[in-house]
């Protein structure tokens, strides 16, 4: 990337490495180079979070008043099966992956991914998922309305009669995306064991890195179970198998094991790495270690071992046997351990510290805030008795979307803004960050919040229509979601201006420890000019000691002595 | 310093406390009135997660506003703060709490659910009976529900009735009297009990003020029991998505004293049975009319229930 020389800011280092296309061209080629990668994920599936988005909001108008006065009940559940598939499909892993596809190498001193080309299929997929769901708009009958986890038999209804219909194209996009997300799985791991600098051992290893190991583990284990599920289904759909058609004699229960098998662990697979992101701007905006950060890390890896017992949660009502419903309350209970240590962990971390509430802090403790509600509502939600009353109404609805929005769309804004300077060069504005995140908590309390009482006085999830009784909350909701929507614009103002009239950022503006601050922003081709050699734990904060041994630039392996304003250039 | 925070978290913490039994107390309100035995149950585990819920929430952001209102860096101070890699007791005493916390609310629950026995597949049914009486000597709190569902289950007879769901249609048959109805009706403290049946897909039987549900699977019949405790009319909801009209499947129940309930019963079988109104059919026939944007093709509801007990169109109930 040789716009890094025309930053001039550092031009011994920043050596072009030959014959590496230097413009915006190079994002819409098959680039295997894992930072064009991770923009590209970034950028893609930041488009879909708009569609995902708007269609929201007409959902979200739909339902400001009781009846059905909008759009058709038709329309109305296309818009809900397509806002989830769109957001979690098309957002939330990808933005994830794309932002760990950056981060990872950097972090582990690594030139690139352990599979480069492998790294450029998964991305390459995603567009094609993107295209099927997107398509199934326009063939007859419409996209799927069995909403984002499909069961048979509505799923298998199929009112056109049509072999191409909306429900073939949604899971051939799943079964895509799925396979997209295997073969991450595998660079991922493989990358994170194999490829790590050396010196850097286990307990040396970023707790981000811990967390998307953690995560990608989930996938490796977990996908093939809902990828089979998916198959099962489409051949049920096109070909009249009977897995789960009950008028065959197949059983519609059993899709829901797959689906769930790994469709719980999915949350872990998206909140894991914002987990991460926390356990990363943290320590550099309190300037303090990360407290704890051996359990941190390995509470992650736990997290993956009892996500996958915990499926049956979604399923209590059910008809499971009753043993089955209280081994799984249990176990999911459990999830509140190793989540409770990184959020005690992370309070230790800012207390007492340095504390510069930059955007990305204010990001981070507004997401850290949201999880601790969402994992309050999620213990409710494990008890069977509660979760019997409030299961498939609005109240998990609420829920769920303050662990993907109030945490999850929190750490990634957290991210973007963090990392911002390294990845293009420049530093976002400030100013517009705040407005940014203002508009963005008051808008997820205003949306989520409301769900919840909603919920407890019984609105089932998925209507179009309602009774009056739950119109006030409805309405708060909807104007919440209209100004969730108007705060996406300050971050797009924001990005899109600092990344083409930004001031130049330097290589450390925050005055970060890490391996990735310690290479030029953005980092050449290959990342590192030498492999750099770690030497001690990673967040050395309020110590001397340099995270790296010999390097060629001797500025850089000592932030702690480097005062200067974070608006400075780096020297 | 440290003496000030220690005084100042003490305060907030005690303070915190009374909160959080303030919102436990509060959490009654924000359900429908408990018109099953099964209810109060219910509410009394809820306000338990609510007032530790709170204590959590707070628990954990009061530290960290303290944090962003004291421990915030000058302008000009660019140094570190202490270098503080961890602590083991701390970490060792968040991590026990926790455990012995979610064992504790995992038990609270077990009671809970020991106590309403509630049925969803048939083979574990009454392995609780025997089990109830002694769960209710150790139990801390009010046993007059579980008593309620005890004295219920012990008279005869109990209500057989039959629930089918269907796109989108409820329709209730009292085999007995051989009567069919679109309108739940239920006498007041006698042990229901429903075989749920599904004619297509998968439906969900949810009734918010007695706080159950139970999905309804094709090809099985599921037994289900509770014990209405309150007169009244109550909204019974398709709580699992079942396709295109699935928010219109909606039913009332309606509680009765014993005399009432037996009245109607008699009076309906009194009726012939004729179609009964249905807002899916209403909705679908009538097409694209209705002046909403778009609409796809979507299966057609099943023909509107005949039965001998409908109540006047359209429904649309709230509790009371």
């Amino acid at each position: 990337m040789t716009n890094i020389s025309l930053e001039a800011i550092d031009g011994t280092r920043a050596q072009p490495y030959p014959g590496a296309p230097d413009n915006w061209k190079r994002f819409f080629t098959f680039s295997t180079d894992h930072k064009v990668i991770g923009i590209q994920y970034i950028i893609t599936s930041f488009f879909f979070f708009l569609v995902g988005g708007l269609l929201s909001m007409i959902m979200r108008g739909e339902l400001i008043s009781p009846e059905t006065d909008l759009v058709d009940r038709t329309v109305y559940n296309a818009l809900f099966t397509m806002h989830g598939s769109i957001m979690l499909f098309l957002w939330t892993f990808p933005v994830l992956v794309g932002l760990s596809n950056y981060l990872v190498p950097l972090m582990i001193g690594a030139r690139d991914m352990a599979f480069p080309r492998l790294n450029a299929v998964s991305f390459w997929l995603i567009p094609v998922v993107g295209v099927l769901m997107i398509a199934s708009f326009l063939v007859p009958g419409g996209p799927s309305q069995s909403g984002w986890w499909a069961y048979p038999p509505v799923s298998l209804q199929n009112p056109t009669g049509n072999l191409i219909n909306g429900q073939v194209l949604w899971i051939l996009a799943v079964a895509i995306s799925g396979v997209s997300s295997i073969m991450g799985g595998v660079n991922f791991v493989t990358t994170i064991f194999k490829m790590r600098a050396p010196g850097m051992t286990w307990f040396r290893t970023p707790a981000f890195v811990w967390s998307v190991l953690a995560a990608q583990l989930i996938q490796l284990y977990g996908l093939p179970a809902l990828t089979a599920g998916a198959v099962m289904l489409l051949l049920d759909l096109t070909v009249g198998t009977s897995f789960f058609a009950p008028e065959r004699g197949g059983n519609p229960v059993l899709y829901q094991h797959f689906f769930w098998f790994y469709s719980h662990p999915a949350v872990y697979v998206m909140v894991l790495p914002v987990f991460g992101v926390f356990s990363e701007v943290l320590p550099v905006h309190a300037r303090k270690p990360l407290f704890g950060y051996r359990v941190i890390a390995v509470s992650s890896v736990l997290i993956t071992g009892i996500s996958s017992l915990v499926w049956v949660h979604h399923m209590f009502a059910s008809a499971t046997p009753s043993w089955m419903r209280i081994l799984f309350m249990v176990s999911s209970m459990l999830v509140g351990v190793p989540t409770g240590i990184k959020v005690f962990g992370w309070v230790a971390t800012i207390w007492g510290g340095k504390i510069r509430l930059t955007t990305p802090m204010l990001f981070a403790l507004g997401g850290i805030v949201n999880f601790v509600f969402a994992g309050v509502t999620g213990i409710m939600l494990a008890s069977v008795p509660i979760d019997i009353h409030v299961n498939n109404t609005y109240f998990v609805v609420g829920h769920f979307h303050y662990v993907i929005y109030g945490t999850i769309v929190f750490g990634i804004y957290a991210a973007f803004y963090h990392w911002f300077s390294k990845i293009t060069g420049r530093l976002y504005y400030e100013g517009l960050g705040k407005v940014h995140f203002v508009l963005t908590f008051l808008g997820t309390l205003l949306t989520f919040l409301p769900m919840h009482p909603a919920g407890l006085m019984g609105m089932p999830r998925r209507v179009a229509s309602y009774d009056p009784e739950f119109a006030y909350w409805n309405v708060v909701a909807s104007l919440g979601g209209f100004l969730l929507g108007i705060s996406t614009l300050p971050f797009i103002l924001n990005m899109v201006s600092s990344w083409i009239l930004g001031e130049k950022a330097g290589d450390n503006p925050w005055r970060a420890i890490g391996l990735e601050w310690l290479t030029s922003s953005p980092p050449s081709v290959e990342n590192f000019e030498e492999t750099p050699v770690v030497i001690a734990a990673p967040y050395g904060y309020g110590t001397q000691q340099p995270l790296v041994e010999a390097n060629p630039n001797p500025g850089l392996i000592q932030p702690s002595f480097m005062i200067q304003s974070p608006n400075s250039e780096a020297v | 310093m440290k003496l000030r925070a220690i005084l100042t978290l003490s305060f907030l913490a005690v303070l915190l406390g009374f909160f959080s039994l303030w919102m436990a107390q509060q959490s009654y309100s924000w359900v429908p009135p408990e018109a099953a035995a099964e209810s109060k149950l219910v509410d009394d585990l809820f306000s338990i997660f609510v007032g530790l819920g709170t204590f959590i929430l707070l628990g954990v952001t009061i530290p960290i506003v303290y944090s962003l209102m004291f421990h915030r860096a000058g302008k000009y101070d660019f140094s570190d703060g202490p270098h503080i890699e961890g602590n083991t007791l701390l970490e060792v005493i968040w991590t026990a709490v926790p455990i012995v916390l979610v064992l504790g609310l995992s038990t609270a629950s077990y009671r809970t659910y020991d106590k309403m026995s509630i049925q969803g597949p048939m083979e574990l049914v009454h392995l609780h009976l025997p089990q109830l009486v002694e769960v209710a000597n150790a139990a801390p709190f009010d046993n007059t529900p579980q008593k309620e569902i005890e004295t219920a289950q012990e008279s005869a007879p109990i209500e057989d009735i039959d629930v089918t769901a269907k796109q989108w249609s409820w329709v209730f048959r009292y085999p007995n009297q051989n009567v069919t109805s679109t309108e739940l009706h239920l006498p007041v403290d006698r042990r229901i009990h429903l075989a749920l049946h599904s004619d297509d897909v998968l439906h969900g039987f949810y009734v918010p003020a007695f706080r159950l549900k139970q999905d309804i699977i094709p090809n099985r019949v599921i037994d289900f029991e509770f014990t209405p405790v309150r007169i009244g009319t109550y909204p019974l909801r398709d709580s699992l998505y079942s396709g295109t009209y699935f928010a219109a499947n909606q039913a009332n129940i309606v509680v009765q004293s014993p005399a009432d309930y037996q009245q109607w019963l008699a009076d309906a079988a009194a009726q012939p049975p004729s179609p009964a109104y249905n807002q899916a059919n209403f909705e679908y026939s009538r097409g694209t009319k209705s002046g909403n944007i778009g609409g796809w093709k979507s299966v057609a509801p099943a023909s509107p229930p005949i039965v001998n007990y409908s109540p006047q169109p359209p429904v649309n109930s709230s509790p009371d």
